[in-house]
């Protein structure tokens, strides 16, 4: 199996993998990074979803050969250490979920929008975050989580 | 049986095997509890009196200890300021970690940070039904509220006896034991030090009431929060053992396929992988999930299918395919006699509901990991039933239940649609063969086609009502979706209620609210054209044939908030829903708006009005009110399952349709927080009363009477489209 070097988190990571494998298995089950999820395998739901250069893309439909080099980022990733990322602290200050299981695609999607267009509307967020199912229900608290993180980031993001 | 059990306990065919004998209820003897906590104080909580499980023999003789069985919660106090409860309940999803410590702290009069709750552990907590049927607040909070009021208790008297003083002197606060007469004090855990004791207590103190709750009633932001938006927490799906392998199961092409034959000779030539074949199982292990997918789909398999119905025909289906109830079942309440009224109605209405299969859909599928040392097996899995995984566990693998341990990490989700052991038992399989753990996550696909479904339906109402108002006879047959929430609460006179179980087209069981969303659905709209009929306002005519006084204030109250009473402006419509539910009471309002144009509808607002008696947890409880309503849009205009021969036609998110961000309206709670009654459960019936405001005020706006769920297409022919 080919050997892939890989940048997660700011860290280099060696794997070896078959080159089909998304990258979704890959940090799931070599890298130990659970914090993405699986949720559908389609591109359906953003459960999965990581930074590659910055913007959101759905691991589970990404083979880990074509990430080789790219800058990869997971929920892992976000926070300085104690530090919280300011969309994190947003989903926590809003209590911005219930099972939480779609959290992680969430944070890093919306991460992806505020990194692009730091002032989004409200359309421009319920567009953006279409792609992202929380089957709890819990969006109009991840919509308040995103606007107060765009309001509250400004500054501290670079 | 009576009908009183039975609406209460029978609710679902899924659930008719919790109604089986309870297997053993006392797992861990003394001296494991301490081994695992280390020393201090061990308070057993049991609900029923001491002296009740005495006189009954209930005490068993295990490790030197006689431990009672009815035991609900127990909890230790350890030296290190450390306090954890134990409780069989599970975190789901629906804020129940955080709403019990809560409970913990106000009684025990600690703070929240100190407390751990172990949950859904089949080794170290007291044996539990499962989590569903909304009973973990009203039983568990209470059962954690007794233990913890009697360790605390307990301790007082411990320092009573320590300082040689009266314990009605000395109080506890902030984790201490108080003399403030003699100005001095005694953390719980210098006072337990060095000790081992277990105390068996009889849960006879009084409990602090709701009006006088400093901690709970308050909102308390999720107490492992953080642990969740850093990607840390592990749910069932992300646990990994040493050595673990990646399992995959082989389907059949379709249900109730027999496996004829099976070529796995690529499969098993292929390094490290396990073939499993065993009776109508077939799998296989692997190093990694891909290389499992690949052998998996290396093998050959020749299924034997028979024809199956199809959900084209699914409501004349539903109508002829009748099941005999078993011997002892009664599904029928009558009061009165309906015959002679409807022979003299001055108005008589006849209608049909139907109720399509809907998917739960949880965002985690069905995860679980095995692994066997020796004859022993420990899985963890998630399951809104950890018990009962064992159960089923012990069952397959011809092993006592005490060498089964499940554990439950908290879960993403499952709506009532993780009670079964599926995945355990594919893990545990797999793994006992190849000697190794087991990982098996299903697919979305296997997660849509091989859990099992909110049951379909068909309910045919006939009504009479005078032209005052007053309904005088009520007639309900509730063809296969389920009995929960089919009794009516309105006060009519003459009433005849009934369920008829069918030989059911689909693998179905537990969800959300059980049948009360079809149920509900049917009869709030029901009522409307009843309304209609007179001429009357559909909140004034509800209130006119409603006693009930909870009831009446969620539609009033909510009525007011919502404004009901204002004027419509043009071309939109008002429409209410509500009832009771897993005691709970709910009204839920709506307004759309029509495009006269092009027809297209919105939701322009949702408010739902709650009563679950007093509150634990505000912040939590509209969190699950939202949730609740926002699922329920999905059943009401979009969800339905498409299946033909025994094949999940829309076996994919891209082809079944949930709520996403865009589909969600600006949704208001009212809490009406009844400080003067005891808690009740939250997660399930703030749904009932979405689909049919929906409806009703849908018929407000356009004049067209929706009778199916989900409502998305009977729309989309009449030339309307809904978002």
């Amino acid at each position: 199996m080919p050997t892939y070097e890989l940048r997660i988190n700011g860290q280099p990571r060696s794997v070896e993998a078959d080159p089909e494998a998304s990258l979704l298995s890959v940090l799931r089950e070599q890298l130990g990074l659970t914090g993405t999820k699986y949720g559908c395998g389609e591109a359906q739901c953003g459960a999965c979803t990581v930074l590659i250069g910055g913007h959101a893309k759905r691991s589970c439909r990404t083979q880990v050969s074509m990430v080789a080099g790219k800058e990869i980022t997971t929920i892992e990733g976000l926070a300085k250490g104690e530090k919280l990322h300011p969309v994190q602290q947003a989903f926590l200050d809003e209590g911005a979920m219930q099972c939480a299981f779609c959290t992680s695609g969430m944070i890093m999607s919306s991460v992806s929008l505020l990194n692009q267009n730091s002032h989004p509307s409200d359309k421009d967020i319920l567009q953006s975050m279409e792609g992202n199912i929380c089957r709890c229900g819990t969006y109009p608290r991840i919509l308040a989580a995103i606007r107060r993180a765009s309001s509250t980031a400004k500054e501290e993001r670079p | 049986m009576t009908l009183r059990t039975k609406m209460n306990e029978t609710v679902e065919p899924e659930r008719y095997e919790l109604l089986k004998e309870l297997p053993v209820l006392f797992e861990s003897d003394r001296r494991s509890f301490f081994k695992f906590l280390g020393t201090g104080l061990l308070v057993i909580c049991s609900a029923a009196k001491t002296t009740a499980w005495q006189e009954s023999g209930g005490a068993r003789r295990r490790g030197g200890q006689e431990l009672p069985q009815e035991i609900d919660a127990w909890l230790h106090i350890g030296e290190k300021s450390k306090i954890t409860a134990f409780t069989g309940k599970v975190e789901v999803g629906q804020n129940i970690r955080t709403s019990l410590t809560q409970a913990v702290a106000e009684e025990l009069h600690v703070p929240v940070g100190s407390i751990e709750l172990v949950m859904g552990d089949t080794k170290l907590v007291p044996y539990d039904m499962g989590t569903f049927g909304s009973l973990t607040t009203p039983v568990m909070n209470l059962q954690l509220r007794r233990v913890s009021g009697a360790a605390r208790d307990a301790l007082i008297a411990m320092a009573a006896k320590q300082w040689n003083v009266d314990a009605a002197r000395l109080a506890a606060t902030d984790g201490k034991v108080v003399d403030a007469q003699a100005k001095r004090s005694a953390t719980y855990s210098e006072l337990v030090k060095g000790q081992q004791i277990t105390q068996v207590l009889p849960a006879e103190d009084p409990l602090i009431p709701p009006s006088k709750w400093t901690v709970a009633g308050q909102t308390l932001a999720k107490v492992d929060g953080r642990e969740f938006v850093t990607g840390r927490h592990q749910y069932p799906s992300d646990i990994t053992r040493p050595g673990m392998l990646y399992g995959k199961v082989v389907r059949p092409s379709a249900f109730n396929a027999t496996l004829l034959s099976a070529d796995t000779k690529v499969a098993e030539a292929m390094p490290g992988v396990t073939v499993v074949r065993d009776g109508n199982f077939l799998g296989v292990a692997a190093a990694g999930s891909i290389e499992a997918e690949k052998a998996a789909a290396a093998i050959r398999a020749e299924w034997k299918v028979e024809p199956q119905s199809s959900s084209k025909e699914l409501f004349e289906y539903l109508k002829t395919h009748q099941e005999t109830p078993e011997p002892g079942d009664n599904y029928q309440f009558v009061s009165g006699d309906v015959a002679p009224v409807f022979a003299a109605a001055d108005h008589k209405i006849n209608s049909t509901y139907r109720i399509n299969y809907i998917a739960h859909a949880p965002l985690e599928t069905r995860a679980a990991v095995a692994e066997w040392s020796g004859d022993e097996l420990t899985v963890w899995t998630g399951t809104q039933r950890p018990f009962g995984v064992r159960s089923e566990l012990a069952t397959a693998f011809h092993v006592p239940e005490e060498k089964v341990r499940v554990l439950m990490p908290d879960m993403g989700s499952g709506y009532g649609g993780k009670h079964t052991a599926d995945a355990a038992l594919e893990a545990a399989r797999l793994a006992r063969a190849a000697k190794k753990p087991v990982k098996i996550v299903w697919t979305r696909e296997e997660e849509f086609t091989w859990a099992y479904f909110r049951p379909g339906g068909v309910i045919e109402i006939s009504s009479a009502v005078g032209t005052d108002g007053k309904i005088t006879a009520w007639e309900f047959h509730n063809y296969n979706s389920g009995t929960a929430g089919y009794r009516t609460y309105y006060d009519i006179p003459n009433q005849k209620i009934e369920f008829h179980p069918v030989d059911s087209p689909l693998r179905q069981g537990s969800y959300r609210g059980l049948a009360a969303t079809a149920n509900h659905f049917a009869r709030e709209v029901h009522m409307d054209e009843l309304a209609a009929a007179v001429k009357m306002d559909p909140l004034e005519f509800r209130l006119k044939n409603l006693n009930d006084e909870r009831l009446r204030a969620v539609f009033e109250q909510g009525g007011k908030q919502f404004g009901w009473s204002k004027a419509r402006a043009a071309n939109h419509g008002f429409g209410v829903g509500g009832g009771f539910e897993k005691r709970g009471y709910v009204a839920t309002f709506v307004e759309v708006a029509l495009k006269p144009q092009t027809g297209e509808i919105k939701i322009q607002r949702v408010l739902t009005a709650f009563d679950c008696g007093a509150v634990v947890n505000p912040d939590g409880l509209r969190n699950q009110i939202v949730g609740a309503n926002v699922m329920g849009i999905g059943g009401a205009l979009f969800e339905a399952i498409e299946f033909q021969n025994g094949r999940i036609i829309n076996n994919v998110f891209s082809k079944y349709r949930v709520p996403r961000f865009q589909d969600v309206p600006p949704i208001d709670t009212q809490l009406i927080d009844r400080k003067d009654k005891e808690p009740v459960g939250a997660g399930e019936a703030p749904i009932v009363g979405i689909a049919p405001a929906i409806a009703n005020a849908i018929f407000a706006v356009t004049g067209e009477r929706l009778r199916t769920l989900p409502m998305g297409p009977q729309l989309a022919a009449k030339g309307y489209l809904v978002s």
